[in-house]
């Protein structure tokens, strides 16, 4: 009897248990499918647009719910494309969690231009008269090959110049105006010519930083000016080592290794930040961010010695980004007029003001803000100028979806031919053997 | 009397007296099966959150790399080809996979081995009486609780190329400069020194833990008989400690087999490890073909192998740390 009653409460204790392990699992399962579905009931819209880093948009959202009282905007901001690129594969692969505007970087469109069908067509929605709102490359590049879907609006661009260090210049006996530094080089064998002149007579000093840059843009310049394709032909083949061009921009990227003309750093390495406070190396292709980095990183030091010059062969761009609409959204249309709205003329220039990013309008670009912008820094070179011209070169190239891992891992290549560990009759076999890799 | 006993039995219950049937011979019944229900299985319930949690978060996601595994998986394309075990056989064929397997073990080797002996000085000098010793017990596990992004500028200092630490240090004693990004052998020693940094004072706390449990009589005695320090260090502080040696060298297998923070770091934060993929451990390889590659099928027959490997290594380890301990 006793044992019995005693037991009694242990009932309660049972239930009690239970409904502790039952709100456990509730409180688990809730918290993974905790979703974005809290649409408003009062009819008012709300639209999410993802983005990384900064893309400037914050005054033009106001603008635009001012203007559209029915819609309200959400961004969601990731710091890093790194962190941006992953969150993205899942939200396309699993068929949902995407914003309503999804950001795609220039390295990441190549992948998702094979499957314009996980996107909103945007012709569907009128942009096709939008063309002459944009540089014909960048256009190009959100459409896909038939010309029949647009799939991405084309937001910032990253012309690329060439920095170099006035004072080591002088040194050398070169010539430190940015007009006559130009002509020094209207190719890279001049340049690379220069560099050795460089070196001669400023020997602790290398000529470039590391080899990533000018094989990135050899690889575009050489592709644009023959079969308008590198790594991968239209059909998406590996064609790594049949494209002559491919093999011009290996060789002469290789030239500058041999001759032990490179630092042999990648950018943004602590190694690299160190060595813009010292004269570790006398030019630096930039791109339009890099400005920021070098001013960032030079500091007091490199005040008054930077400034920028032409880039040999050419033009180069490195970066920018197009808005797209995937087809999960549930509000396509009035997504893709947000879409349309950003990427405008007036949207790229508002964006320019804010946060700096190079618009990829011409109309933009023809703006008295953006031709009359200098940076102090860099001896007040009129960069918006500077840029523009350089944009407007840049001629369209295919990229396969597979594009940056094979660029990365044949700059590895090079890399390892400028420290010693790969035998320079080996790298062309060695980065053929990567690319293959990296595409598979 | 023996009429009051009787309902004390449950089986009874419906054949017992009137008055104790409207509590209802059923209630009774329902009580007691619920009773030893509960004594079965509330246990089992109460610690079932861990176990539910585990099979969501732990167990789940194991099995399912196992299936993603036999795949040829793309997160981008949207690929799900069942390929069977082509991965695990693509993987073998993987000069870049075997050459990572070296780059783990090498480092392994390199940062365990003198960071378990030197864990084991530090506690025996931290056991004998100090002044301050609070102090310097708290000091060595200090690395561990600084920030990863320290650590890394820190080391990114050190071990620079051009104006490193100690290549400055190496210079005034006459070495050239050595460019430790770029060297195999020399990669993974700035790596271990990183491991060294941040794990001796962890495993030097746990033999310090150990060395307070050995009761003080064993040195008296063997102090009485003459032993030195040195000689009661390796006759009772080791041999009292081997469990606690065997757990180290377990724990530092798993870990070592695992690596991936300080490569990475060194590294500026990139998963291929050197131009020549010098110091690219498993788990970078693994990170790099799952996350920037995209082959998430190869990556998870990536981490199956990873796991194999660390159950052989744990299992040798305590085969050799028993036997050396054994032949005293």
């Amino acid at each position: 009897m006793r044992a019995t009653t005693r037991r009694v409460p242990g009932g309660r204790g049972l239930r009690a248990g239970l409904a502790a392990v039952l709100a456990g699992i509730l409180a688990a399962v809730s918290a993974c499918g905790g979703g974005d579905d809290n649409e408003p009931s009062d009819g008012t819209i709300e639209l999410t647009v993802d983005v990384f880093g900064e893309f400037g948009y914050e005054q033009l959202y106001k603008q635009y719910e001012a203007s559209h009282p029915n819609i309200k905007i959400r961004q969601r901001k990731v710091a890093e494309l790194d962190q941006y690129k992953p969150r993205l594969q899942q939200w396309m692969a699993t068929g949902k969690g995407a914003g309503d505007v999804v950001a795609l970087e220039e390295g990441i469109l190549p992948t998702y231009m094979q499957q314009p069908d996980r996107f909103v067509n945007l012709f569907d929605y009128g942009a096709a008269s939008l063309e002459q709102n944009f540089l014909p490359w960048k256009w190009k590049m959100g459409l896909t090959p038939d010309g029949k879907k647009l799939v991405g609006l084309g937001t910032d661009i990253a012309p690329m110049v060439m920095c170099y260090r006035k004072d080591l210049f002088k040194k050398a006996g070169l010539p430190t105006d940015r007009d006559e530094v130009s002509k020094l080089w209207p190719d890279w064998n001049s340049f690379l010519e220069t560099g050795k002149k460089f070196q001669a007579k400023v020997p602790q000093t290398k000529w470039l930083d590391g080899p990533a840059a000018i094989w990135r843009t050899l690889v575009s310049q050489e592709g644009g000016k023959t079969v308008g394709y590198t790594y991968f032909d239209t059909s998406n083949n590996l064609v790594f080592d049949k494209n002559p061009a491919v093999k011009t921009a290996f060789d002469t990227t290789l030239r500058f290794q041999t001759e032990g003309l490179t630092a042999n750093m990648r950018i943004f390495t602590p190694e690299w930040q160190t060595a813009l406070k010292r004269d570790t190396f006398a030019t630096l292709p930039c791109p339009a961010w890099m400005l920021g980095g070098i001013e960032e990183f030079s500091g007091n030091y490199g005040k008054g010695k930077w400034d920028l010059a032409a880039l040999p062969g050419g033009a180069g761009v490195w970066g920018g980004s197009w808005l797209a609409v995937p087809k999960q959204s549930k509000h396509p249309k009035e997504a893709a007029e947000l879409a349309k709205f950003l990427t405008s003329p007036q949207g790229q220039l508002a964006a320019f003001k804010d946060k700096n990013t190079f618009p990829s309008s011409p109309q933009a670009q023809k703006d008295p803000a953006v031709t009359g912008k200098t940076n102090p820094y860099f001896g007040d070179a009129p960069i918006g100028k500077i840029f523009s011209e350089m944009a407007a070169a840049v001629k369209p190239i295919h990229l396969g979806p597979k594009n940056e891992d094979v660029r990365e891992d044949v700059e590895d290549v090079l890399l390892g031919v400028g420290q010693g560990q790969i035998k320079a009759s080996d790298a062309w076999n060695r980065a053929v053997e990567a690319a293959a890799k990296a595409a598979r | 009397m023996s009429v009051e006993l009787r309902p004390a039995t449950p089986g009874r219950n419906r054949t017992g007296p009137k008055r104790t049937a409207p509590r209802g011979a059923s209630g009774r019944g329902w009580r007691v099966r619920l009773a030893r229900l509960d004594m079965r299985v509330s246990p089992y319930l109460f610690i079932s959150p861990f176990y539910v949690i585990f099979l969501i978060f732990g167990a789940f996601p194991l099995v399912f790399t196992i299936w993603v595994s036999l795949h040829d998986w793309e997160l981008a394309s949207g690929l799900r080809d069942f390929i069977g075990l082509g991965n695990y056989r693509e993987l073998l064929g993987d000069e870049a996979f075997w050459r990572s397997v070296v780059n783990t073990i090498g480092i392994f080797f390199l940062s365990t081995v003198p960071q378990l002996l030197l864990a084991l000085w530090v506690a025996n000098l931290l056991n004998r009486r100090l002044r301050a010793s609070t102090f310097y017990r708290i000091g060595i596990v200090a690395p561990m609780v600084t920030s990863t992004a320290a650590v890394a500028i820190v080391f990114g200092q050190l071990f620079a190329r051009d104006y490193g630490m100690v290549n400055w240090l190496l210079g005034q004693i006459g070495v050239d400069p050595i460019d430790w990004q770029a060297s195999r052998g020399w990669s993974w020693v700035a790596i271990s020194a990183m491991v060294d940094w941040r794990w001796t004072g962890y495993n030097a706390l746990i033999y310090l833990a150990a060395m307070q449990a050995i009761p003080k009589d064993l040195y008296e005695a063997a102090a009485i008989d003459g032993a030195s320090r040195l000689r009661q260090f390796w006759q009772i502080t080791v041999p009292m400690l081997r469990p606690t040696i065997i757990f180290t060298v377990i724990i530092s297998t798993i870990g070592g087999l695992q690596l991936f923070t300080e490569p990475v770091l060194f590294g500026s934060g990139r998963m291929d490890g050197g131009p020549v993929h010098q110091y690219q451990t498993v788990t970078m390889y693994m990170f790099d073909n799952a996350f920037r590659s995209d082959h998430y099928g190869y990556g998870a027959a990536i981490a199956w192998m990873l796991f194999l490997m660390i159950i052989v290594f744990s299992l040798l380890n305590f085969l050799f740390v028993r036997r050396a301990g054994g032949g005293r």
